[in-house]
């Protein structure tokens, strides 16, 4: 257990994350939505590992690290034992990566939802498992080279479509369910905002471009957080009450091609015309369900 | 006060519902499995009629149910939960964690063996998958002594920051009915004060603090080894806990006893039942020990050996009573596949090797899923005890 010393600062400087990544630009970001009245669950993943090495943290809020799938029900716990306290004005805030979410975590996931508790849960989407090394996990999208899913003279790379968490924590009846992009982090604090006056679960789902996973430059993580939302490959996003209520595609909306997007990095950058064509078709139908 | 009427007849999961009702945890989660279920619906239908007052957090899996605890723990509240078997094995990951990060969680293993294939009637193989796991482990033999051990686990938890759990060997105690002493509230805080972690060791926004963090190879070690002397020195802790128990709750100690005309020698850690110098000593966990005890009645020259707590070790206790024989039985119900039971290894580990070499001891499975132990059996198993043999000798029939 280890005291912050930058009682300033909820997320301070000085960690091991790689220079210029996404999902710590998007996790300070989440910062600028809080206050210090919220208590962490963070899952295992990169967030975890660059923030905590022992003797030093770089966290100013209370925080807590038990295991990779089970931040969702750790904060069921502390939430439990806040009322048990009469503790009202705490609020608990779940932190994972894609992997904790969408695969090894998703069944505590559903608990958590299914028990209505009034807890944000923000995944910070890599699109691969990045702390482990880029392996392919349920959020890596179609086409996508990955340790696991390496493209090859015998291999588009990752033949499965993005798994729709969206879609998931809208099956449990979020009344809150939202999805931006580390190019846009006053959208990423407005949002927080928004979901902490939400009273039940609420989700959000946030892009973060991965420099060793992406194969991208470390100056690049604002530029495919915003070219993301200009495909219309990953849209902003807000569900209120289930229904659409936000989305960057409205009125007006010209998606920028998929090429664009897919010939920025290297983990698509073996796609044939025809494959960015495939993805282009996949921008297309996300155009037509997130139209708003 | 008419001893009588403190006590009811009741069945061994209510016994320990109405425990930890009246211990008053500030949380519960725990998933359903047989046989520990009974004690779950219990603690359900109390609190739905509002006579107890904690969080009932309905878990999806033990691997949930386990970290809510955890999570509740780690914000500085009492927990509970209660697991066997695959549910045991299926939240092993939380366990280490619990123990880990030093969270005080009590929780019940009603012992029943793992699958494959399935069966899920008793034998201790589930909690021996995690014996190692850096959590106090008791051992109970009959109804009231399980819920003793429940009051003790939440004094030895708070007061050492470690996890206790409490065995109690499924269907033959949870299901089954005895006459029990449910403590009072009122003498429950006698002994054991309401929980308050020390500020900067919980979750709380007024004094924000890291837990769980990652511990480089530069710095992992030391950790373990302090978990480790800490279990050790615990030993001490218990025994002193015990006597303080024991004043407290006379009515509560006398009913656990197990009566036997003979003597009967107690330190907390295990209790010994027998001759001074008998030539045959039993050794057993659990409500074994409740038959091998009927068995050797008017037996002479046996004595009977119940460890009552198994982590940590307590081998000073145990050498002191098994260098009193020539021949050790030691009767289990799990083994350790390709090498030998589980308690057979630690009484051989505890040992120095003068001890070792001049006792025979000897390792006897019985009751593997749920398969009953007799007295004929326990009996086949003295007579052979007094041969050398080291091979493991499985035990499921009154016949030879």
């Amino acid at each position: 257990m280890i005291k912050n010393y930058y009682t300033n600062k909820f997320l301070a400087p000085g960690h091991n994350a790689c220079a210029g990544c996404g999902q710590l630009s998007a996790a300070q970001a989440v910062m600028r939505g809080l206050n210090k009245d919220v208590i962490i669950a963070n899952a295992t993943g990169c967030l975890e590992v660059t923030t905590t090495a022992y003797p030093q943290s770089a966290w100013g809020l209370p925080w807590i690290h038990s295991l990779f799938e089970n931040a969702a029900s750790v904060a069921s716990g502390i939430l439990a034992a806040l009322k048990q306290k009469g503790d009202t004005k705490t609020k608990v805030v779940v932190q994972a990566g894609d992997g904790g979410t969408f695969d090894i975590g998703l069944g505590l996931i559903s608990g958590l939802w299914e028990r209505g508790e009034n807890i944000l849960y923000i995944c910070y989407d890599t699109e691969a498992y990045s702390n482990t090394g880029i392996q392919a996990s349920g959020s890596t999208p179609y086409g996508a080279s990955t340790t696991t899913t390496p493209e090859g003279a015998a291999s588009i790379g990752s033949t499965q479509r993005k798994k729709d968490m969206l879609a998931i924590a809208l099956a449990h009846g979020l009344k809150y369910v939202a999805q931006t992009t580390a190019g846009f982090p006053d959208d990423i604090t407005s949002k927080v905002k928004k979901a902490l006056g939400v009273s039940g679960p609420s989700y959000i789902q946030i892009l973060c471009p991965c420099m060793p996973g992406w194969k991208i430059n470390n100056d690049q993580a604002v530029a495919m957080g915003k070219l993301a939302v200009q495909t219309a490959l990953y849209p902003l996003l807000e569900y209120i009450d289930g229904w659409l209520a936000a989305s960057s595609v409205k009125e007006g909306f010209q998606a920028h091609p998929a090429g664009e997007y897919l010939k920025s990095q290297g983990r698509f950058k073996h796609l044939k015309d025809s494959d960015i064509a495939d993805i282009d078709g996949l921008a297309q139908e996300n155009i037509k369900k997130y139209k708003i | 006060m008419n001893k009588i009427s403190h006590q009811q007849i009741l069945e061994g999961s209510r016994a320990i519902a109405l425990t930890i009702k009246n211990i008053a945890p500030a949380v519960v989660s725990a998933y359903p499995i047989t046989p520990q279920t009974h004690i779950v619906e219990d603690l359900a239908k109390m609190k739905a009629d509002g006579q107890a007052g904690f969080e009932y957090v309905r878990a999806e899996s033990e691997f949930a149910a386990a970290s809510i605890v955890l999570g509740a723990s780690a914000t500085g509240v009492r927990v509970y939960s209660a697991t066997s078997s695959q549910g045991l094995l299926l939240m092993a990951e939380v366990v280490y964690n619990i123990s880990g990060m030093r969270l005080p969680v009590v929780m019940t293993d009603a012992n029943r063996t793992i699958s494959s294939p399935i069966n899920i009637w008793n034998d201790h193989s589930d909690v021996m998958s995690i014996r190692d796991a850096g959590w106090i482990q008791l051992f109970t033999a009959n109804h009231q002594e399980a819920v003793n051990a429940h009051i003790l686990a939440y004094k030895l938890a708070e007061k050492l920051q470690l996890p206790v759990m409490v065995n109690v060997d499924g269907f033959i105690l949870t299901h089954s009915y005895e006459p029990v002493i449910i403590p009072e509230v009122g003498k429950i805080k006698e002994f054991l004060p309401a929980y308050q972690p020390e500020d900067g060791t919980y979750l709380n926004p007024n004094n924000p603090v890291t837990l769980g963090a990652f511990f480089t190879p530069a710095h992992y070690m030391e950790t373990r080894a302090a978990l480790h002397e800490d279990l050790i020195s615990a030993l001490e802790t218990i025994k002193k806990e015990y006597r303080l128990f024991k004043k407290i709750f006379k009515d509560e100690t006398d009913l656990a006893a197990m009566p036997f005309a003979g003597d009967v020698f107690s330190d907390g850690l295990i209790v010994y039942y027998g001759p001074k110098r008998p030539e045959t000593i039993l050794v057993a966990l659990g409500s074994l020990n409740g038959t091998i005890l009927e068995t050797i009645k008017g037996l002479k020259n046996i004595g009977l050996l119940k460890i009552k707590v198994y982590r940590p070790f307590p081998a000073a206790s145990v050498n002191n009573i098994l260098r009193r024989a020539k021949n050790i039985a030691v009767i289990e119900k799990a083994i350790n596949f390709g090498q030998a039971g589980p308690l057979y290894s630690d009484i051989k580990a505890g040992l120095n090797a003068d001890e070792a070499k001049n006792l025979n001891i000897r390792n006897y499975i019985v009751g593997l899923g749920g398969r009953d132990v007799t007295k004929k059996m326990i009996l086949k198993i003295i007579k052979d005890s007094g041969r050398r043999e080291s091979a493991v000798k499985f035990v499921g029939s009154d016949e030879n």
